[in-house]
C-alpha cells in the first residue's frame, strides 16, 4: 500500500509505504504480537527498514543485529530493495531440530 | 514432501514416501525432545515456525542433496506447537540404490536444516523457560548452496 504525499510547495515526496513485519519466537514474545507495521518511504533498502523498526519499536532493538531480513520468504542482505507488498519477516538465530 | 505441521509425525508413513524399488537403503533421521539440557530438567518444548518459508527452505536443501548424492527419495518434517519428552519434532527421510549416499545425505540434510530453516524452540524447564540460543542467519549463508 503506498501513499502519495505532496509537499507545501506542491513537490511531490517519496510515497510512503506501510511495511508489515512478521515476528517469531522471541521477537514475538517481547513484541506481543505475530507482526508490526511500520511506515516507510517507497524504495528503501533492508538495511535502512531495520532501522525503522528499531526506531518504531524500541522493545525488539536489542535482537536486531542477530536477526536476519526474509523478504518474500528468502533471506535478504541490507542492500535488497523492498517493492510495496513484499511480505517481510524478522528471523532470529534459528533453532529448529 | 516438505512440511510444517503440528500434528504428530509418523516415520513409517514418512518413509514410505521416499522408497521406491530403485532404493535398496532408506535412511531415517528423528530428531526427538529430551527430558534434559544444560543441567536442566525439561518438562516439555514449544517450537514455532514460518511456515511458508521453512518449507521453502527444506525444498532448496533437498535439491542441494540432488546435486551431491545419487539420492532417489528425499522428504524432511518438522512440528510445531507443545510437544512432550519422547515426542518427535524432525523427520529427515532419504533414499538411494546405496547405504552410504542415504546416510550421508541425511546427516548433510538435518545439519543444513539446523542452519537455515526458520524454525524456534522455547524449552520449558524446571524453574524458568527460555528460547534457546539458535545459528544466527544471513543472507549468504542461508542461500541455497551455501556451507
Amino acid at each position: 500500500m503506498t501513499v502519495p504525499q505532496v509537499g507545501p510547495s506542491g513537490v511531490q515526496t517519496p510515497p510512503l509505504m506501510i511495511v508489515r513485519v512478521f515476528l517469531f519466537a522471541a521477537l514475538r514474545e517481547r513484541a506481543g504480537a505475530r507482526e508490526v507495521a511500520v511506515e516507510a518511504p517507497a524504495g528503501i533498502t533492508v538495511g535502512v527498514l531495520r532501522g525503522l523498526i528499531a526506531a518504531a519499536h524500541p522493545v525488539l532493538a536489542p535482537l536486531l543485529p542477530n536477526a536476519a531480513l526474509a523478504i518474500n520468504e528468502s533471506y535478504a542482505t541490507d542492500e535488497f530493495v523492498i517493492q510495496p507488498g513484499d511480505a517481510v519477516a524478522l528471523i532470529p538465530p534459528v533453532s529448529g531440530g | 514432501m516438505f512440511r510444517i505441521t503440528p500434528d504428530p509425525l509418523d516415520p513409517v508413513a514418512l518413509i514410505a514416501t521416499v522408497q521406491t524399488d530403485a532404493a535398496g537403503a532408506v535412511s531415517l533421521f528423528a530428531g526427538v525432545v529430551r527430558d534434559h539440557n544444560l543441567g536442566r530438567r525439561v518438562l516439555f518444548m514449544e517450537y514455532d515456525a514460518y511456515p511458508p518459508m521453512a518449507e521453502r527452505k527444506m525444498a532448496e536443501i533437498a535439491a542441494e542433496v540432488c546435486a551431491r548424492w545419487p539420492v532417489t527419495g528425499i522428504a524432511m518434517l518438522h512440528r510445531t506447537g507443545r510437544l512432550e519428552i519422547g515426542d518427535a519434532s524432525v523427520l529427515i527421510a532419504v533414499a538411494s540404490p546405496h547405504r552410504a549416499d542415504a546416510i550421508e545425505a541425511c546427516h548433510y540434510a538435518i545439519d543444513r536444516l539446523k542452519e537455515t530453516v526458520p524454525v524456534w524452540k522455547k524449552e520449558v524447564f524446571e524453574g524458568g523457560e527460555e528460547w534457546l540460543e539458535g545459528t544466527p542467519v544471513t543472507a549468504e549463508t542461508g542461500a541455497q548452496g551455501a556451507e
